[in-house]
């Protein structure tokens, strides 16, 4: 990575890093200043990481995937992006504390990881990629928005079912809240995947010259995709709702990273870095 | 210097038979107002009745005659003697009294403690009083320093930001788990009174919708009527569950009503939307297996209680707070009620004048250097005796006035006419916000 990419990636994880710490104090000391403080961090982080793309992508000109720390460092952009906008949106506050440190965690594991770029680089320029790419990364970052409803779902409604009462119970919103955010998450992250699925099997059909290489990273985007697909049909069929559907958007976020990092890392397959 | 006195009883002292008498005859009247105008040891009064308690403030000149005149009143009132009567009053005198009243409007003294009604009472009885020209200079400052001090620990403490009563427990927890109450319907299962106020709080906080069961269906309709809700029928019970949101059970019955198998079969006809059980019967209505349901979550009297004390120590903390503010904003009053005399105010309206004389002489001779020392000297004696002659009128008036009842009224104009206390402009309320301003740069 050259000179001004690696500094714009130190200043974002920078700002990211405050904004969360500023969403923990925010749990203890509700105030709403303390917020805006926190979000304005993240804003100002996401700015930065978007003109260190821009700068990579004008450079390369290809997606900001060629390799595992890339990949990472863009999976913390989308999971941000969405968090932007679905706090315009929704106005949960409290969740800021919980989606943060996600997009933290996967900035620090950017940087912690040797990068090798693939050989190949053909690969990574076409519409099809683009949209795949694209699409497949919104999508995981919306699910895992949904992965921490999922986890501040479960927090209260054990609070509420065993009647302690934590520091928790009066800063997380209602169930009822809690709940449709997973609805909406889901209603937005399930076609983006399923687009991204899509435009991935079409592209390869083009350039692998077969739709399906029984990669693992190939079956394990199945596997993600039939669960959100129930999810999403259990919901509307017969009002699957509450403690089920959060654990289904826990385990479905687990599997996706499961797919992410696992098999990139350590299966073999096209989609995999460490290969050659 | 006139004594401030409170009588009173609450609910604390008294039992409820005794405070619905004087809530019932003072209710739609102005109280007993005007029988307290009549009695001639009191200067000023003024008089509170709520459910919960009954109030009576006032100033006198000789004490004991005061006190026992207002208690042969309310003894009047209560249709019973004086000694009869007397084990279930209180009696505050002067910085007591005062801090009684700061804490009655701060809802420290409430059953309900950091309920917010309480002011708007006392608001409401104070309106009546002046219409009745009850208060006079000291009782009129009292109360708007009451409203003000209210205000100050509502800010400043968290004294009202928690569930102290089952029922605000129960909406608190109902709106952790339905986000909005705004349309959902509630089944009242049993109709008694604690039916009916859970109905209250849920209807207030939202609630749209209320149905009643009952064994007897007279009263079914009472309380649906009420409500304007409806009624089912007590055996299709189980079936309302699937249009319903929250059941609050309160029978007298001995067995469960309602079984963990009964509810879960009708989830799914609900599509799984949750169901919050109010289970405040003892013994209880409710299978406890109940809440092992998925999205059904059941709270009986017990656990309610539980919150409600967790809220209850919370608020000590907080009142203890709020303690420290009344005791020093009592202090505050005290002090000005001390100015209230006629010594205090001749004292004071002479060192304005002599401030004001001495800053006027020194602007003066600063441009005027070539004065000799006998020629300044002339001009201090003109000046001194200018101020003496413009006060002494003044003052001799506030020397004869020492001993008639209506001194606190005169020297109240003084003090405002000369504008003798500083920090303290002439409305109640620019005085508040004054007050309060300092305390917070201390």
């Amino acid at each position: 990575m050259n000179e001004p990419l690696f500094l714009f990636s130190v200043i974002t994880t920078l700002l990211y890093s405050v904004g969360t710490v500023g969403y923990l104090i925010y749990v203890v000391r509700t105030e709403l200043i303390i917020h805006r403080i926190a979000y304005a961090f993240l804003l100002a982080g996401f700015i930065s990481h978007t003109i260190g793309f821009a700068i990579l992508i004008g450079q390369t000109k290809q997606m900001p995937i060629t390799t595992l720390p890339q990949t990472f460092s863009f999976f913390a952009w989308a999971i941000v992006g969405s968090y932007l906008a679905f706090q315009l949106k929704f106005n949960i506050r409290v969740f800021g504390t919980f989606v943060s440190p996600l997009a933290v965690i996967f900035m620090i594991l950017s940087s912690a990881i040797p990068s090798k770029i693939i050989p190949t680089s053909r690969l990574f320029s076409s519409f099809w990629l683009t949209l795949h790419v694209t699409t497949i990364f919104i999508g995981n970052a919306i699910f895992a928005l949904a992965f921490c409803a999922g986890i501040m779902y479960l927090l209260q409604e054990r609070q509420i079912k065993t009647k302690s009462f934590g520091l928790l119970y009066r800063r997380l919103p209602s169930l009822e809240t809690l709940d449709s955010l997973n609805s909406v998450c889901l209603t937005f992250g399930f076609p983006l995947i399923t687009v991204g699925l899509i435009s991935g099997f079409v592209y390869a059909g083009a350039v692998l010259r077969s739709f399906w290489h029984w990669d693992p990273k190939e079956i394990l985007a199945v596997i993600t995709w039939l669960i959100y697909a129930v999810l999403l049909h259990e919901r509307l069929a017969v009002g699957w709702r509450g403690r089920r559907a959060a654990i289904m958007a826990i385990v479905g976020f687990s599997v996706i990273l499961v797919t992410f990092v696992g098999a990139t890392l350590l299966l073999k397959g096209h989609h995999s870095f460490m290969r050659g | 210097m006139d004594r401030i006195v409170l009588i009173g009883l609450n609910h604390k002292t008294a039992p409820v038979e005794i405070r619905e008498r004087f809530n019932i005859v003072c209710v739609d009247s102005t109280g007993p107002l005007s029988d307290l105008a009549r009695i001639r040891s009191l200067k000023e009064s003024f008089y509170l009745s709520t459910c919960n308690r009954m109030e009576v403030l006032f100033t006198t000149p000789r004490l004991d005659e005061g006190i026992g005149s207002v208690v042969g009143l309310l003894a009047e009132i209560y249709g019973q003697t004086g000694a009869a009567l007397k084990p279930y009053l209180y009696i505050h005198i002067d910085q007591d009294a005062v801090k009684h009243l700061f804490r009655v409007a701060c809802s420290l003294d409430s059953m309900v403690v950091g309920e917010p009604q309480i002011l708007g009472q006392i608001k409401d009885a104070y309106r009546q009083a002046t219409e009745a020209k009850a208060p006079g200079v000291v009782l009129n400052r009292l109360l708007h320093k009451s409203f003000s001090v209210a205000k100050r620990v509502r800010t400043e403490t968290r004294i009202g930001s928690s569930a102290v009563s089952i029922s605000y427990a129960a909406v608190e927890l109902a709106k952790k788990i339905f986000g909005e109450l705004q349309g959902k319907t509630a089944l009242l299962i049993g109709a008694g009174e604690m039916a009916e106020l859970a109905a209250e709080h849920l209807i207030s906080n939202g609630v749209e919708r209320i149905v009643v069961a009952n064994r007897t269906l007279e009263r079914a309709l009472a309380l649906a009527r009420r409500f304007s809700g409806a009624t089912v029928p007590w055996e299709e019970l189980v079936e309302e569950l699937r249009k319903t949101d929250i059941i609050v059970s309160s029978t007298g019955s001995p067995d469960l009503i309602l079984t963990r198998e009964q509810v879960r079969k009708r989830m799914r006809a609900r599509r799984n939307r949750p169901l919050f059980f109010i289970d405040i019967a003892v013994p209880r209505d409710i299978d406890p297996e109940v809440n092992r349901i998925d999205n059904v979550y059941l709270y009986n009297i017990d656990d309610l209680q539980g919150i409600v004390e967790i809220n209850r120590a919370e608020r000590i903390k907080e009142a203890a707070r709020a303690e420290h503010i009344i005791s020093a904003e009592a202090l505050k009053f005290d002090a000005w009620l001390r100015t209230l005399e006629v010594v205090p105010t001749i004292v004071s309206l002479r060192e304005k004048a002599e401030q004001i004389r001495e800053a006027e002489i020194h602007k003066t001779l600063s441009n005027l250097n070539s004065l000799s020392s006998g020629e300044v000297e002339a001009i201090h004696v003109l000046t001194r005796s200018v101020v003496n002659k413009l006060l002494h009128d003044p003052i001799l008036f506030l020397k004869r006035i020492s001993t008639r009842s209506r001194k606190d009224f005169y020297l109240d104009v003084t003090r405002k006419l000369f504008h003798l206390d500083k920090d303290q402009s002439e409305t109640n309320e620019g005085e508040d916000q004054l007050s309060l301003d300092s305390d917070k740069v201390s």
